[in-house]
Order: structure tokens, then sequence, then C-alpha cells
């Protein structure tokens, strides 16, 4: 029901919206919530596990009960608090948990099985039969409790991640926090005030106080356009600080536009934001806790705080005929504030029986709420004094258990706050997080003055700390009044008296873990699921341990609390992976020959962020092994070209560049004759092979290294790690240079003849020879010739600078087509290396030695290398190792594998018969039949041998030969022609 | 968490690569007996308290770092260059 006169709404906006299908109005600055009660609407959800009619227990983002779905269609959002969400023009919002409807929900007959489902039901009902667990009580269970479910499509909507920088962060609007902004900003700090709700001003424009003769909402209104006029203040509404991390990093989550109807294409629906501070204060207020007694959950009943929220903020009153239930002075002033909006107040009932009326109103002194009733809403409660049990009709029951200070930020970095007997809480723990001080109610200073002082106190320590000097700012006059109170967490009696609203987890249900004896209160926690809902036990956890501590015959300290983890309010994974979907996850790196090979069809496969050709088809073929063949073909018979760009190049300059190579490399680079080119091995520091490629000398002091594609970033850091750290008296210069070259091979028997007239000075077999490398130019523009093979035939490579790269790929392709040839793709490029058994990272895979691939003469003996000494360990020369060879299929199937395993003929195929595995496999269309390297134990000493092989996964189960691991010109002939 | 890289200035630790303990800063003469490169390669020390640690700014200027970090407070309390570290 709406009150006139009251709130900070604005009555001239009326905008309709849905729930449950049905339309309502409200006003611009309502909730779902408080627009909801002021068209009486109480019953707004279900319970998790009973199915239990709820209302809304809060006003803030720390609801338990009012739990809504917001939307449809794919971007449709489950439980999204009513106490938060604002209404819009055409809202579609949902309740949850209920079948077939809100006011009738079958499954509510789990509230009558409520004996049978008792804390720990889980563990101990469904224990037999055992197969029954996943076929049928998991998914009964599932769909008995649950809460709102996603709509299983792919969200469309944008998010977005973002960082900001500042001197101080203040993490809440309310009296404190803008008194503390306020005295840094004028103290000229970088500041950024953060607050999670629409409004900033917290608590001042929920309740009826005056700051400086100005009523609270209107002085938080003057101060704001102060920050807001302000160059060195940003102002963060709807902004959930969550998490706070090492140095000084916050985590914050803004909810961009769930307020607004139709929201611009570009805007995101949530930014997560990581905020660096040097110093921080959070004046994040405190949350108030209900009172645990017989049926509290009923629609109707809810905090005191949260009473005076919906009347004074929102102009509503949530009840005809309202009682105040409270154990301390505080929830007093909900009586006068109803009274004073004309709204009927039937009693406050104080549990303690020396409370004081602070005005005109009945008041029942050492007064218990022992039960309530109503079908889906409250219509009356009993209460018991020491004359008896009386009853009472009333529509709404402001219940006060007292307040928490919200101390959960500061245990984020493993704090524990400490126990404060004059409020019955906790409080954070000085120094919980470097760099913070907590202020307000935060840190259980209850009276606006307290808070105000607190806050400007705060604010001065900071500036102090950063070396500031202080704006003289005085603190305003407001409300000053004590905050008395006495404990009262559960009324004694029957029935159940809900502690946490969310997981449906009762008085009893904490007593019964403490029989059991799960008396600590992380195992309470655990068996009895209290705090594990999405309000993580904002409403429950002191109430609850505190009805453990008294069930365990302990005191609250000495039982302690549960931790308190980041997120402070859930974050949707959508927001926390902003960005990081789709190519914003893998973003795609393409070579200068990209758009020419798509041209030409071929399909493009992922080698690491890279996409490279597949292989380029032609008419008339079918499947992509003719295309394969064919390109096989075309190196070994006339000439191909490949697009190597790939690889890592790095360019290697100083007077001690050599000296670098010598150390990185097993072999010997300063011995390398400029104009050459040699095959390089690499190791780790423990022996074993890291990575391989070719290094040219391009002159005295100056070489450019290619690595695998895969080992690229590892093998650059490598270099620097050596540079760096081991020798930094080096004189040497390292450079990645991979994206600045497009390097293209132009391989077989015709290459030359390609070569020569694109290049402007005639190359043969003196001027070039196997290994040469250096300078040439191509159509007046300097490029890179050098005479490599990964192939095994008569080879080069050219490479410019990348901006060629395209052309220069077109022309290649043309030119080798006039000469019978083409392009070729990796699948050709894989075949023609197995052929001429060069390894890749299938073979160098992390686990093989220079040993293991018959490379250990390449460890040179006149130096120290990387790697050199622990490859000479004992074992790792064994000669029963598995050493690298070749494979040929002699069985009747022909087809060989990679990832099968190998046995000794008539072995049983179990890994205790082992002999090795195939690590690449490949059609050779050279031999006509199946080729494969792999490594099989003492493999050196086995050519000739005949192995079972067998790959379980594919089916294969056959016989190969063992073999030399180069099948194709083992002398070499051929790249030298 | 935030690195204070020498060369950059403070930056969050998405910019850097984790290498561990700054053991490797003290690589064993060639011909160095098992037990001193078995512990160069493999063992590490694993004590709560200040820790010295190597970095790479991968993400920035790609210098290596020598960070000493108190694992039990995770403070950082200092950055040098790995070339002009102490070894």
């Amino acid at each position: 029901m709406r009150v006139a006169g009251k709130g900070h709404i604005d009555r001239n906006s009326t905008v309709h919206f849905r729930f449950d299908g049905v339309e309502y109005q409200g006003f611009n600055g309502d909730t779902v919530a408080s627009a909801l009660l002021a068209n009486d609407v109480r019953l707004m959800g279900r319970s998790f596990k009973y199915h239990r009619p709820r209302g809304v227990l809060t006003a803030g983002s720390e609801e338990p009960n009012a739990l809504m779905t917001v939307g449809v269609g794919a971007g449709r959002e489950p439980n999204v608090r009513a106490t938060v969400q604002e209404i819009y023009e055409g809202l579609e919002v949902r309740s949850q948990n209920a079948f077939p409807a809100l006011n009738f929900d079958l499954l509510a007959v789990n509230d009558l099985a409520a004996p049978f489902l008792s804390a720990g039901f889980y563990y101990k009902t469904f224990m037999w039969p055992r197969a029954f667990w996943e076929k049928l009580y998991e998914p009964v269970i599932r769909r008995a409790a649950g809460l709102g479910a996603l709509s299983g499509a792919a969200d469309q909507d944008r998010y977005e991640k973002a960082y900001a920088f500042c001197d101080l962060l203040v993490i809440g609007a309310g009296p404190a926090g803008l008194m503390a902004a306020l005295v840094a900003a004028r103290s000229g700090a970088d500041v950024i005030l953060a607050d999670e709700d629409a409004q900033m001003g917290g608590r001042l424009l929920a309740e009826t106080d005056t700051v400086d003769g100005l009523a609270g909402a209107d002085w938080a209104a003057d101060v704001l356009a102060e920050l807001a006029g302000m160059d060195n203040v940003r102002l963060m509404t709807r902004t959930t600080v969550t998490g706070a991390y090492d140095q000084g990093t916050f985590g914050a989550l803004e909810r961009v536009s769930h307020h607004i109807a139709r929201p611009d294409g570009r805007l995101p629906r949530e930014t997560f934001w990581r905020i660096v501070a040097q110093r921080s204060i959070l004046a994040a207020g405190a949350l108030e806790r209900p009172i645990a007694f017989q049926n509290n959950d009923r629609p109707g009943i809810m905090t005191a705080g949260a009473v005076r929220a919906y009347l004074n903020r929102w102009g509503v009153a949530p009840g005809k005929a309202v009682t105040v239930f409270a154990n301390n002075d505080a929830a007093h002033r909900t009586a006068l504030d109803l009274i004073d909006a004309g709204v009927h107040v039937t009693a406050v009932l104080d549990s303690r029986t020396d409370a004081q009326a602070q005005g005109d109103y009945r008041l029942i002194r050492g007064a218990q709420v022992c039960n309530s009733s109503g079908r889906t809403g409250l219509d009356a409660i009993t209460y018991r004094t020491t004359s008896g049990q009386e009853k009472l009709a009333t529509d709404c029951l402001a219940m006060s258990g007292g307040w928490n200070p919200t101390v959960h930020m500061t245990c984020h970095m493993n704090g524990r706050p400490s126990w404060d007997e004059s409020i019955a809480s906790f409080v954070p723990t000085a120094g919980a997080i470097p760099g913070m001080t907590v202020a307000g109610a935060a840190l259980g200073v209850f009276s606006v003055q307290g808070c105000l002082a607190s806050g400007a106190d705060a604010a001065r320590t900071v500036l102090q700390e950063l070396g500031r000097s202080v704006a003289d700012v005085e603190v305003p006059v407001a409300d000053d009044a004590a905050y008395a109170i006495a404990p009262l967490w559960a009324v004694a009696g029957k029935g159940r008296a809900w502690l946490d609203f969310q997981n449906d987890v009762t008085v009893k249900d904490v007593k019964q873990a403490a029989t059991e004896n799960f008396r600590s209160v992380e195992h309470m926690k655990r068996y009895t699921t209290q705090g594990m809902a999405t309000d993580q036990g904002k409403n429950s956890n002191v109430a609850a341990l505190a009805v453990l501590a008294d069930a365990t015959g302990r005191g609250i300290p000495e039982t302690g609390t549960t931790t308190f983890r980041p997120p402070y309010t859930p974050v949707p994974l959508a927001a926390l992976g902003a960005g990081s979907r789709g190519k914003g996850f893998a973003p795609e790196r393409h070579t200068t020959s990209h758009a020419a090979s798509v041209a030409m069809g071929a399909p493009m496969i992922e080698a690491g962020l890279w996409y490279r050709p597949s292989y380029f088809p032609r008419k008339g073929e079918s499947n992509w092994r003719q295309s394969c063949d064919r390109e096989v073909g075309f190196v070994r018979n006339t000439v191909g070209v490949c697009d190597v760009s790939t690889l890592g190049k790095i360019d290697i300059q100083g007077p001690d560049a050599a000296k670098l190579l010598d150390f990185a490399y097993t072999n010997m680079f300063s011995t390398l004759k400029v104009g050459r080119v040699r095959y390089g091995l690499m190791l780790r520091e423990d022996g074993h092979v890291m990575d391989d490629g070719t290094t040219a000398r391009l002159g005295e002091t100056h070489y450019a290294m290619t690595t695998t594609t895969a080992a690229a970033g590892l093998v650059m850091r490598h270099l620097e790690f050596i540079t760096q750290v081991h020798h930094p008296e080096w004189d040497v210069r390292i450079m990645s240079v991979t994206e600045q070259w497009a390097q293209f091979a132009i391989a077989g028997p015709k290459s030359r003849d390609l070569v020569n007239g694109l290049v402007e000075k005639t190359i043969d077999n003196e001027s070039w020879p196997f290994m040469a490398c250096g300078p040439v130019r191509v159509a007046g523009i300097d490029a890179r010739l050098f005479r490599i093979s990964f192939s095994g035939e008569h080879a080069y490579e050219l490479a410019m600078p990348a901006r060629y790269g395209d052309a220069l790929f077109r022309v290649l392709v043309k030119r080798a087509e006039a000469l019978a040839g083409g392009a070729y793709g990796m699948e050709a490029l894989n075949v023609l290396r197995v052929e001429k058994g060069h390894i890749t990272h299938s073979e160098i895979h992390g686990r093989t030695t220079a040993f293991d691939i018959g490379m250990e003469r390449m460890i040179s003996a006149n130096k120290d290398c990387i790697g050199k000494t622990m490859a000479a360990r004992d074992g790792l020369l064994e000669d029963d190792r598995e050493q690298m060879v070749g494979f040929k299929p002699t069985g009747a199937i022909k087809k060989l594998t990679a990832g099968a395993h190998l046995y000794s003929e008539g072995a049983e195929a179990v890994p205790e018969n082992d002999q090795g595995y195939v690590t690449s496999a490949a059609f050779s269309p050279d031999f006509g039949h199946y080729i494969a390297l792999g490594f099989v134990r003492g493999g050196a000493a086995r050519h000739g041998d005949r192995l079972r092989l067998v790959d379980a996964m594919r089916g294969i189960d056959t016989v190969v030969e063992v073999c030399p691991p180069v099948f194709i010109d083992p002398e070499g002939g051929r790249v030298r022609g | 968490m935030r690195l204070p890289c020498p060369i950059c200035g403070e930056r969050d630790r998405r910019e850097f690569y984790y290498q561990g303990a700054a053991v490797a800063l003290n690589r064993p003469a060639p011909d160095a007996d098992a037990d001193a490169w078995q512990d160069f390669v493999y063992l590490r020390e694993n004590l709560p308290g200040d820790h010295q640690e190597l970095w790479s700014h991968d993400a920035g200027c790609g210098a290596w770092l020598v960070v000493t970090r108190n694992t039990v407070t995770h403070a950082v309390l200092g950055a040098k260059l790995a070339s002009e570290a102490d070894r």
C-alpha cells in the first residue's frame, strides 16, 4: 500500500511491469519488491527445500527469499533479487521454484515431509540401493529443490571488463562513505566512490534522520552534487565491490543496463571492474538480522530496517496493521515512522524487560513472538510474556535481532573478525586488509553522527598515510542515539524456526548438527548447508553460530565464524569472462597468405593460435587424401610452395651473439661461416629436448634463428633468460621478428627454376649450395634466401618483409603452377617430413633426450650448453631407453596410427608388455603404404624386428617392422642436387 | 596482485610469467657434482615467509625480475632486474 507524501520515488512517472503474467504499476525509483508491496503482493517466491510461501525479508542485496527470473528468451536471468531489480516499462518478472503456480505449489508437500528432510538427510536417506542415486534420487531432488534456471540458450548479451585506478576507493555511500569521500576529494585525492544501490545515500534514504538540519537524503544529495562536479572523483552507482585482493586490487561488478527497458545495443549488461587503489575505506554499513521463532518465514514478516526503508524511501507501508518485535532500541523508530505516516502500529514487542517507549505506542516488555499464522501471508502472531501467550492480529511483523557490521570484505585475505559484546556482533579486525580502513556501521558505529565522524576520521587517516594535506571539513551534526541491545537469537519453543531462509535451515537443524557431533562451525555449515546459499549467510551466520555456541556450551567467540570469501554478492561468469568468448577466447593469427589460401578453397586448421592451410583441393578431388598425395607429388617431382611464416623467427645481434647461440644450442654456432645455415638442437636444463630449428649467420655479429611454431614464445623467453639471468655481461640483443617476415618454402627438383627469374641475380649450385643463405633482391626489394629443406628435397625458403607476403605468395604459386607444381598444405608437409624422418614436437614431446632421437652426437664436447650436464646423467644414456625408429606395416591391416602402442608379437597388449609407441603416422604416396615414426625400447638396435601394433581407440591390431626413421633418400643426395 | 617492474612501474600480475624460486640465478659449474645439479634443477625450498622469485615481464618490457614476496601475507617487498640481482 502506497503512503502519501513519503519516499524518494518519482510519482509523476507511472511504470508498468508484469509479475507472473499479471500487470502492475509502480514508479521510477521502485524496485520490484517495493512496487509489489505497494500493490499489496506479499507472496513472491517459494523456499528452496520445503516450498514454503515466502515474501520479501529485506530491502537490499542480502535478500534470501524474493528471488525471481527477469526477462524472457535466451538472456533471461534467474535468481535476481527483487530488492535489487529496478522496474522499468515492460519489465517481465517471474517467480521460481513453484509448480504449477506460486499460490498453489504441489511440491509444498515437502513441507509435510519435513521430519524426513532435516539436516544431513541427503547423506542418510539415499544410501541404498546404490545405483538409485544417479538414476532416481539425484534427478528427483534436483527437480524438487533448487531455484531459477538459465534458458539453456546462448547468452547474446554483451559484458565488459574494465580497469580503474585511484588514490582512495570508498566502498559504500552511506553517511560514513559520503563523509570519507568528501574529505578526501576536497583534499585533492583521486577518489572512487562505489555503491551497489542505484541511488547513493545508504540508510540516509531509508531513515528519517536529519543532518545539519537537512533531511538526510537532501544532505546526501548536496554532497553527491559537489562530488559529481569534481574532476578527481568518480561516482560508481549500481557497482558492488565484490572482493579484496592483493596489493590494493578490488573486484567490482557494475550492473550497467539491467534497469533500462531498451538499452542501447552498445551498452554492456554488466561490467566487471578491477580497481587498483592506494588505500580503501570500507563503509559498507550493517545488515539487520532476523530473530528465529516458529514459522518466522511467513510473507509479511521482514526486518524492521526493511519496513522503514519501504516506508521512507519508497513510500510503501508493507502492512495495514504492523507489529514490531525487537531486542534493541533502534527498532523502536520503526513504530515512530509508521505512526508518523499514519500507518497503524498494533504493538512493539520488546524482549527486554527494561525497554523504554520512545513515543506514543503500545510497548509490551519482556515479550517474545513464538508463532505466526496465515496461509500464504501473515495474519496473526502469537507472543509470550511471563503472563502467558496472546494472539495478535497483524499483517506485517517488523523484527530486529540487532545489526551485523558488514565485515565480509575484511575477511577476504584470511582476516578473522572480532566479537564485540557491546553490540553482540562481530566487528572487523584492524589491519585485516593492507591499506584498508573501516568506517561507520561496518565498524559497529550505529548512530548517524557517529558514522559521519567515523567516515571523516578514516579519510584523514588515509590522507596522512598518503602524505597528503587534509582539507578542513567540519563534521555535520546529526542524531547520536545510543544503540542498546540485549541478544536474542532464537525464541525457545517447538516447531521450525528459520535461521537460513534461503537454504531452509532451522534452529533444529543446527542443534541436530551439534548433537551428531558436527560441532565445528565449518562442519555445521556443511552438514546443514547454512550459509551456503547465494546470500552466503548474510542474514543467518551470526544467529546460527550463536545457536551452535549455545548447543555446544561454548561462547560465540570460541565458536568462531566460517570464512567469508569473495564475491560479496553473486557475480555472473559472463561478467568475469567478458571478452573471452568465441574469438575473444582464442584470437586467430593469420599469415599473409591467409586470404589467398582461403580463396583457393583451402580448409584452414589451427596451429596454436595460427591458422594454416590443410590442403588445396582441386577440381575432381573428392577427399583430402587425393589433394595431399598430389601435393606431396609436387614436392617430390616438380616444385611446391608452402607458407612457413608461423615458425618463430628471432633476430640475434651483437658481439656476443655467437656465445649466446653456443650456450643455447647443443652444437656450435660460433664456427658457422657467414652466409651459412645450421640445424640446431636446444635442450632444457634437465637434459631433455626443448626445441629445434635452423639458424642462419647473416653477418659476423648477426644471426637469424628459427624455432618451431609451437615453441616460438617459449624459446624467446628462454633466450631472454640466458641473456638476463645467466649472462647479463654478454653484449647481445634479441628480438622476435616472427610477424615482421613472411617466409615461404619452395621445395622440389624444380625449386631453383622457380627461384631463378624471381631473384635479380641468378643462382646455381656453386653460389647457393645446400645450407647457404644470404640477401637477394626480388622485384627491387631486399629479401633473404635460405637453402634449407624440411622435405628432404632440393629446397629454399624465401623471406620478405610481411607487407609483401600476400603478393609474394601469389607469385610463387603461379610460378610453381607454371612448372607443373603448386601450393601445398600442412597435410603434405607432414607426409614429406615423416618420409624424411624429420622430428616435430610429436617426437620431441618433452620426455625425449637427444640420445633418444639419435642426436646425442650433436651435443658438442668442446663447450658448455644448457642441459649438457644433466643430459649425461646415468639412466639417460641407457641402451634400453625408448629410441626413435620408423615403422612399416607388414600385417593384414596396413593402416598405422599415431598413439598406437607396440608389443612383442604374441604378447598380450597390456601396459606391462609395452615396447613403445607411435608418434607420427602418414600414408606415403611415394611408397604406396603407411609409414610411421615412434619410439621403441632399445630401438636403435632393433631395425628389422617385427612388433605387434595395437590402437585400442581405433580398433587396429596389426604387425609392423621396425626400420630406420629416414625413409626417403637416407644418403641426402636430393637436398644437394 | 601487482608487481613493481623496475622499468615499467607497478603492473598487474597478468602481464607477468612466473618461473619459480630465484635458485636459477646460481647455475652450478658444468663439472659440479650431481647433487649440486640436482638441487639446481629440481629441489626447491617451500618455506613460509619471504621468498625470492623469478618473474618475466612477458607482456611488458620482457625483463626478467627477481621479486621478493612473502608467501604468507602475499606482500610484495620489492623487485630488481635479474641482470642486476645479487648472486
